[in-house]
């Protein structure tokens, strides 16, 4: 099989140059090599305001095994997706965690059977009957144990659910594991505290309405200094046309912030009203990573209050990777219909999608010399790429954001292909695993992107990353300086799009021309992508 | 004797594989999907469902996509099977009530599905040596992962023996299906002595039952699963089921 030793194909570049290793290189097996890695466990607390029970009850495996027979009748995905595995192994080095830790129950169908197992032994015939035949096993502490430490090392990216033949998302096993854990009191902490934080706050920071006013009027100064003008980000504003929902990471992380000046400019230059809530504060919704359909729900219902109460007409979403699955693929369901807003537009609409839209109209002009100190490359964030679309067409959620990218930067490379697109390898940090407590498989689980961006740098002289995600943001600014890049390679789409944008009231320093393309006149909408 | 426990065994497995294909089909059909969770990019249509469907039935897109080895074994064993499927219907068909065309069109399939025989077994063989070698595919393999593969290599070389070393009596093993097929109930044709037929038919009756009970449900799965079926329209359609309905309501969990 030539598939035994794929490591031959890796014998370095043509060009004699260094050696770079295949970014899907697979590794050599260790088995339970991640086994010991157990993030913190939710406080009785953070499991009893999200509604599960607070400490693990006597009879947890009754409470279990009843819990999976509810979710087979309640998901199809769960019930068919657990019959239907051949085993045949097409998922097996499609694993970013596999092929970062070479954890074998990192590959997507072993973590499956981790669940799998159980489910056979309790709901099906052979795994009653002869359960070593079928690989089916009984539900202990230890079993437990193992559900806890490997779901969460999945990020959700369904980047195995590309290519299962049927199908299979392992995403889907996961979010069931982790809500059967939540109904015997055995939640993570980093998620339940966070979800606890949206239903009291409304953000996933736990920042308060004017703290979130306060940090935007600073933010309104700041872009006074950089630009010479008054460019609002306004919050609660009644009577706005459009909502603006953003994952709160935007109002305090770098490089988050940069890209929410850039929404602002945006908006600012089409002059269009908009505003931010206080309690709408937050993209993300971290009731998906449980999969607990409630949760995730209450967590929406805060967007559609917010809309009502502002009387907005159109709902646009930040740069947020899982919270753009929600909001696409998810919010009408959750917290829809949403007929009371204005029927011309999508709802809610992507912020890359309504610049892309402004762009096309020609509403926009760029100075893309801006960024030529930059050679771009974008990053495909898991959720965006395989759960969601931008645009009328299938796969306009690749184009779109490079298509902006393109408008605002002269120079631009896209990484192998088997790393972007549907294919594209997760930062190693989504789908509730973005805690210090985790690290060791944020690192690990980066490897495959950090490799393919390490290629993209030596082949083009490729300088930064873009990304429309929260979490990859937050994620590659961790985990770039372990593999030696700078933790500002990282970028956000719409920090490019400011840097670029030429704002049509800003005061001229000097009497030139009006920049149609690459020519430097204006200086006006500059903004340090370090700062 | 051995007429009377193959004609009984074959009716109880039949009813079996019908009756519990259909009770899981129906399982599958009744569960909800309360979300829209379709693999992007996927078809904005319900015509671009089916092509894709049909896509990853017919030529096993996705696959194609993760690994070639597998693809080529796994297609060929799949194909290779449905012809020779295909060339079975003659041993249980009565052509008096067949019509024309399309009983030519199984006299046409007669000698392809001969040579299927081969590129099933070869397939199979292949899938079997991954199993084994491939340290991946051996560390998720339970048992009965390698005794399916098994099973279908004798049930494929037992037919090959039939075929090219030791015929059977191919007439008589036809009258035993018909007086089966046409219910002519404790007056059945007598099976042909032979060796390897009854090792197929043996085999052929184990691979019936446990159909509806192991992961040979992939084959009704695979038109299920919420990941290929659902069309791409979330922001137009909202989806509701009853449970969902429920919560929304507050009457729900």
């Amino acid at each position: 099989m030539s598939e035994l030793d794929k490591s031959e194909l890796d014998d370095g570049n043509p060009d004699g140059g260094v050696s770079l290793p295949d970014p899907l290189e697979l590794p050599e097996m260790k088995p339970d090599a991640m086994k010991d890695l157990h993030s913190f466990e939710a406080a009785p607390k953070h499991e009893t305001d999200l509604g599960f029970p607070g400490e693990q009850p006597d009879d947890w495996q009754d409470v279990v095994i009843n819990k999976i027979g509810d979710l087979r009748q309640r998901y199809r995905s769960f019930r068919v997706y657990l019959d239907s595995c051949v085993k045949c192994g097409a998922c097996t080095d499609k694993c970013h965690y596999y092929l970062g830790t070479g954890d074998p129950k990192n590959m997507p169908v072993a973590r499956q059977d981790l669940l799998r197992s159980v489910y056979r032994r309790y709901f099906t015939l052979p795994g009653k009957i002869a359960p070593w035949l079928v690989g089916a096993r009984d539900l202990t502490e230890e079993v437990l144990e193992e559900w806890y430490s490997y779901y969460h090392q999945c990020s959700q990216c369904r980047r195995c659910s590309v290519y299962c033949p049927y199908g299979i998302d392992t995403a889907e096993i996961s979010m069931a594991a982790r809500e059967i854990m939540d109904s015997v009191g055995k939640g993570q902490k980093y998620c339940n505290e966070i979800i606890g934080k949206v239903h009291a706050v409304g953000n996933n920071l736990g920042m308060p309405g004017p703290a979130i006013i306060a940090t935007m009027e600073d933010f309104e100064e700041e872009l006074k200094e950089d630009t010479g003008i008054d460019i609002k980000i306004p919050v609660d504003k009644k009577g706005a046309d459009i909502l603006l929902v953003t994952p709160s990471a935007d109002f305090f992380a770098e490089p988050h912030i940069d890209g929410l000046f850039g929404y602002a400019k945006v908006f600012h230059e089409l002059g269009v009203d908009w505003t931010l809530s206080t309690t709408a504060s937050e993209a993300g919704n971290f009731g998906m990573f449980i999969g607990s359909y409630e949760n995730m729900r209450k967590v929406s219902l805060r967007i559609r209050e917010a809309a009502l109460e502002l009387g907005v007409k159109r709902i646009v979403f930040g740069e947020c990777g899982h919270a753009w699955r929600v909001a696409y693929a998810f919010l009408n369901t959750l917290a829809g219909p949403w007929d009371f807003l204005d029927p011309a537009y999508p709802v809610p609409q992507h912020i890359c999608e309504f610049t892309h839209d402004a762009i096309r109209k020609g509403k926009l002009k760029f100075d893309k010399s801006q960024n030529d100190h930059l050679t771009m490359t974008f990053h495909d964030s898991c959720n965006v790429a395989r759960a969601t679309r931008m645009g009328d067409k299938p796969g306009g959620q690749f184009e779109i954001p490079r298509a902006v990218i393109k408008a605002v930067c002269n120079n631009y490379y896209d990484m192998d292909d088997n790393t972007i697109g549907e294919a594209t390898v997760c930062c190693g940090g989504g789908g509730g695993i973005l805690t210090d407590d985790l690290m060791d498989i944020r690192v690990k689980g980066a490897q495959p992107r950090m490799r393919a961006l390490r290629k993209v740098t030596e082949e083009h002289g490729v300088t930064n990353m873009a990304a429309i995600c929260a979490i990859c943001k937050s994620q590659f600014s961790k985990v770039l300086p372990k593999y030696d890049f700078d933790m500002e390679t990282i970028m956000s789409v719409h920090q490019l799009v400011g840097n670029a944008l030429i704002m049509s009231d800003a005061p001229r320093e000097e009497d030139s021309e009006p920049v149609s393309d690459g020519a430097s006149g204006e200086e006006t909408a500059s903004a340090d992508p370090a700062a | 004797m051995i007429t009377t426990i193959y004609a009984l065994a074959f009716y109880f497995a039949t009813i079996l594989l019908i009756v519990g294909l259909a009770y899981r089909i129906y399982e599958y059909a009744t569960v909800p999907a309360p979300l829209n969770i379709a693999t992007t990019p996927a078809p904005t249509t319900v015509p671009g469902v089916w092509l894709r469907m049909f896509r990853e039935v017919a030529l096993f897109e996705s696959l194609f996509k993760s690994n070639k080895w597998t693809w080529i074994f796994g297609y060929m064993f799949h194909v290779g099977l449905a012809l020779v499927l295909i060339r079975h219907l003659r041993y249980f068909l009565d052509p008096r009530y067949v019509p024309d065309l399309l009983w030519t069109g199984l006299e046409l399939v007669q000698p392809i599905g001969k040579y299927a025989g081969f590129a099933m077994i070869a397939g199979l063989v292949g899938l079997a040596l991954r199993r084994i070698l491939v340290n991946r595919v051996r560390y998720i393999s339970s048992p009965s992962d390698h005794l399916m593969l098994l099973l279908l290599i004798v049930i494929g070389i037992s037919g090959m023996v039939m075929q090219y070393i030791d015929r059977t009596d191919i007439i008589s093993l036809k009258n035993f299906f018909m007086s089966l097929a046409y219910f002519n109930l404790f007056d059945w044709q007598p099976l042909p002595d032979s060796l390897p037929l009854m090792v197929h038919l043996t085999l052929i009756l184990i691979l019936m039952i446990i159909f509806p009970f192991s992961k040979l449900l992939h084959a009704p799965g695979v038109f299920f699963s919420p990941t290929r079926n659902q069309v791409d329209n979330p922001r137009e359609k909202r989806r509701m089921v009853a449970w969902t309905r429920a919560i929304e309501s507050g009457s729900g969990k």
